[in-house]
């Protein structure tokens, strides 16, 4: 196969270059009725040609935004290019989002034309439209349901496509010049990023921005134009657009859309992808299927899966970044691969995979390393919609699982003195759509782009991300704190669900940690540890016990690293409830909201940093009535051992 | 979304003078209604009212003592469940009726079995028509399989589904068949609210889409009233109320019944 990307510096451009020199190649499949349809590339083409005559006879011209709204469908990557030709701005909508969600977007963005994917959708923008006056047109591709609905606004993407072919007979050559028209910095795509606080900002990516990362990724992992891969993630999602549609489009390998989001495992099973992208939260789902499936399995099977992943966790990874290992645990290795690897990278759907990608949010390491074992080369990126996810990669060969590898060629990287990653990139983002405010705080005059992340690179050049630069502070000897990192590492533990450490402007750092209830009473039910509730069961001295351990390897694993060694954890206290979104403790995003915390408990912070051994607690909790009630209880607060920096290697 | 102002068909089912005994036991007693082509004909009553025994006549699996059964202008004293097959009569079963090692795909295909033409040879080799005709009955399975939104069971043994989805999968079953009316035992009985939406919502597509007649039995008022067209109401064997579910809603002799009396 060969492996030249198609030229062109735009999408629509890349799309003719391939519809004419392989148009007899598979370029989009999607499973329908239970079987795999194809389009060929000319077969995409032709559609897309159909699509926008029928959006041009309806006024849609250069410059204008289009709405798309929906899971995955062929029609909606039709819809984006039938846009894009046309000079038009496709926007993604998260096929999930409620209605009012949708409005100011519609507002900002004054769209006009909406193409949905089905009645769902096309409810949720009736229930807006007379928030939304400019809204006149909304296309859809599945007519279920559809019956009854007698609106002027409403039609089947069927008849747009019989009127575009209308159209298209009385001005033949309008696509190829309408294409012909559009450049580089065109604005491809417009992305709206959901802010914690305000309303979300339009990201305005160009042709350019996403090509040229496309490109950048391709010859990173010299992909080829024969991968497959499985188009699975929200459309209005950044690492969406770049993998499946800016990527696909610039080398000219095929995408599948599976069937419906439920049937994912099994389409991703039948494909077999090759190049494959997935957020934590999608493998942590997948390990824990495996996981329930071999409890349910029978002994000798059973055996057979904890003894090669034992052999897998010793070498696994290691053989996958070529670094030496004994001829003897090779040997091993591929014996485990006839018996548990294999099939069980088969039944993952991820025998063919050649590069896998995870970003979004941290990723635990054991389950990272989980997936590297088996020999699936799964790596971290870190990037930003704004950045088109094009900032850092962890490279073939050398994966450290707590950085995200050295930066991409072309983005160029400086460390703010606060620890705030700053950054220029050919992926940076024009601007937020008008939103010129917002643009110039995130990117100053000389084009460096403000990600809000703090971080600093290793002593091999990669870089690792421990916070939010706003969060990031400093103990009283000026050591650096980073909060968000410490409790990230906690809760990689089973036991461990919510833990906020402390030590901003303090002598050092404490934790207030959060049980998970289900793991940890699992494993007092198997010890024959008698518990009444939450709260009992949180103030057993063998949890504590328990807990001190997690600890104690979160401090091991600090005290290895220089830059934080200094903020192992000292002291801490299990507290007696949940942490809940409902008492105002957690974001609705289940994010910890400090501030609040500390003023809520502050006997206990006071406590950590006292020399007391226990401390009294009341806290207001509202029940799932809406009623509200006082606890009030003992919490013991505990040491934990801090290690030297030095001796740190052989305790963990 | 319920049929206010919608359009029906003729009488497309009628039964007259229904009686029902098992020995000394009487479970019907002079029952008559009618069911008009594309309506939601709902039969509601308390435990041991004989809306199970109602259906049963309806499909030929009892014999009543007295009264006639109309179907498509043809009257019979008693249906016979392989005529009510053949002419368009399919249910589902409150205790459901599937093959619980089958898959839901095979399922399905068994629910196609009166329509299959070619005979048992050609089938085993799976040759000329045999094929063809099989390839025919997978496509409209799947249609139903897409239309259920069971794509992702379509290979799963029913017995390893929760009790929500074999319902589905039940009604799938009945589909498959292609049926003018569809009889439905209880198509909600244990199951939780959401699990109750959906199939609100699959009851009222098929009746919308495929113009499918459907007589339901169902315990949940609140279902009831919202889904049909008509509403028959029995007690101790008896049709106490007949009409809209307004109608019947305000009828004294089935609040009396149905919601308890003061006494």
């Amino acid at each position: 196969m060969a492996t030249a990307a198609a030229s062109g510096d735009t999408f629509p451009k890349l799309l003719l270059a391939h519809a004419r020199t392989r148009g007899d190649q598979p370029a989009i499949r999607e499973k329908d009725l239970g079987i795999w349809q194809t389009w060929t590339w000319s077969g995409v083409a032709t559609e897309v040609r159909l699509l926008a005559a029928g959006l041009a006879s309806r006024g849609f011209t250069r410059g204008m935004h289009l709405a798309v709204i929906g899971d995955n469908r062929p029609r909606l990557y039709f819809a984006q290019l039938a846009t894009q030709s046309l000079g038009g701005i496709p926007v993604p909508f998260y096929q999930d989002a409620p209605a009012p969600e949708m409005v100011y977007v519609f507002q900002n963005a004054e769209i006009e034309i909406a193409i949905v994917e089905d009645q769902e959708q096309a409810d949720k923008l009736f229930e807006i439209l007379p928030q939304c006056p400019k809204l006149r047109h909304i296309f859809y591709d599945d007519p279920r349901g559809f019956r009854h609905y007698d609106r002027q606004e409403l039609a089947s993407y069927e008849s747009l496509r019989a009127e575009g072919e209308a159209w298209a007979r009385d001005h033949p050559d309008f696509l190829d010049k309408a294409v012909e028209q559009g450049k580089g910095s065109d604005t491809a795509i417009m992305l709206y990023t959901s802010g914690t606080t305000g309303n979300p900002k339009g990201v305005v990516l160009s042709c350019d921005n996403l090509i040229l990362t496309s490109r950048g990724y391709a010859e990173l992992e010299g992909l080829r134009d024969d991968e497959e891969v499985l188009a699975y993630l929200p459309m209005a999602w950044i690492g969406q657009n770049l993998f499946s549609y800016a990527q696909w489009l610039v080398m000219g390998f095929r995408i599948n859309c599976p069937e419906s989001a439920e049937t994912v495992i099994t389409d991703m099973r039948e494909i077999g992808p090759t190049y494959y992208f997935a957020p934590p939260r999608v493998l942590e789902a997948l390990l824990t299927q495996v996981t329930i499936r071999m409890e349910d399995a029978g002994s000798v099977k059973r055996w057979l899966y904890r003894h090669f992943m034992g052999v897998a966790r010793h070498v696994g990874a290691r053989i996958l970044d070529g670094q030496p290992v004994s001829a003897m645990d090779r040997l091993h290795y591929a014996l485990g691969g006839i018996f548990i690897y294999g099939p069980l990278r088969n039944t993952l759907g991820m025998s063919r995979i050649r590069v896998a990608y995870t970003a979004g949010e941290a990723i635990g390491p054991d389950l990272f390393v989980f997936y590297r074992s088996l020999g699936i080369n799964l790596k971290q990126i870190y990037g930003q919609t704004e950045t088109c996810v094009m900032v850092c990669v962890q490279p073939n060969g050398h994966v450290k699982p707590d950085t995200v590898g050295p930066p991409m060629k072309g983005v160029e990287i400086r460390l703010l003195d606060n620890g705030e990653i700053v950054l220029r990139s050919p992926g940076l983002f024009v601007e937020y759509h008008q939103n010129e405010e917002a643009t110039r705080e995130a990117k100053d005059a000389e084009g460096w782009y403000h990600t809000g992340d703090a971080g600093y690179f290793d002593a091999d050049g990669h870089l690792k991300i421990i916070d939010r630069a706003k969060d990031v502070g400093k103990l009283q000897d000026g050591t650096l704190f980073a909060p968000k990192y410490l409790e990230n590492k906690l809760k990689f533990f089973a036991a461990i669900k919510e833990a906020v450490a402390f030590g901003d402007g303090r002598p050092e750092v404490t934790a207030m940690i959060n049980i998970d209830m289900q793991a940890v009473g699992d494993w007092a039910e198997r010890r024959g540890i008698a518990y009444s509730g939450y709260q009992d069961l949180a103030a057993k001295p063998q949890v504590y016990e328990l807990v001190r351990e997690c600890v104690e390897k979160v401090n091991a694993d600090l005290a290895a690293d220089p830059k934080l060694s200094g903020s192992q954890i000292h002291r801490f206290v299990v507290l007696h409830k949940e942490l809940d979104a409902d008492d105002g403790e957690l974001t609705r995003t289940r994010k910890v909201r400090r501030r609040y915390i500390a003023e809520k408990y502050e006997p206990v912070v006071h406590a950590l940093y006292s020399d007391m051994d226990h401390c009294w607690v009341e806290a207001q909790m509202r029940f799932e009535d809406g009623r509200t009630g006082t606890v009030r209880a003992q919490l013991a607060v505990r040491e934990a051992k801090a290690f030297p920096p030095q001796a740190a290697r052989q305790a963990a | 979304m319920t049929g206010k102002g919608r359009q029906f068909g003729e009488v497309i089912l009628k039964v007259e003078n229904i009686s029902l005994a098992f020995g000394g036991v009487k479970a019907l007693t002079d029952i008559s209604f009618d069911v008009r082509e594309h309506e939601i004909r709902a039969i509601i009553g308390p435990n041991g009212a004989g809306k199970s025994s109602m259906l049963n006549v309806i499909n030929g699996v009892y014999h009543p003592q007295h009264g006639r059964v109309t179907y498509r202008g043809e009257t019979r004293h008693a249906m016979e469940p392989h005529h009510a097959a053949a002419m368009g009569i399919a249910r589902t079963f409150q205790s459901l009726a599937l093959f619980k090692g089958m898959s839901v795909l095979d399922n399905l295909l068994a629910g196609r079995n009166l329509m299959i033409r070619s005979n048992i040879f050609l089938q085993a080799l799976r040759v000329g028509p045999a094929l063809r005709e099989e390839v025919h009955h997978r496509k409209r399975v799947e249609e139903i399989i897409d239309f259920l939104e069971i794509q992702h069971v379509r290979k799963t043994p029913v017995g390893r589904l929760p009790y929500g989805l074999q319902k589905r999968v039940d009604l799938g079953r009945a589909l498959a068949a292609e049926p003018k009316v569809l009889l439905l035992d209880e198509p909600m009985a244990g199951m939780n609210v959401e699990e109750k939406q959906d199939m609100c919502r699959f009851i009222l597509d098929v009746n919308d889409e495929f113009g499918t007649t459907i007589v339901l039995i169902e315990h949940d008022m609140g279902v009831v009233m919202d889904l049909s067209d008509r509403v028959a109401v029995l007690d101790y064997g008896k049709l106490i109320g007949d009409g809209t579910p307004d109608e019947v809603r305000s009828n004294q002799a089935v609040i009396d019944a149905y919601l308890g009396v003061k006494h």
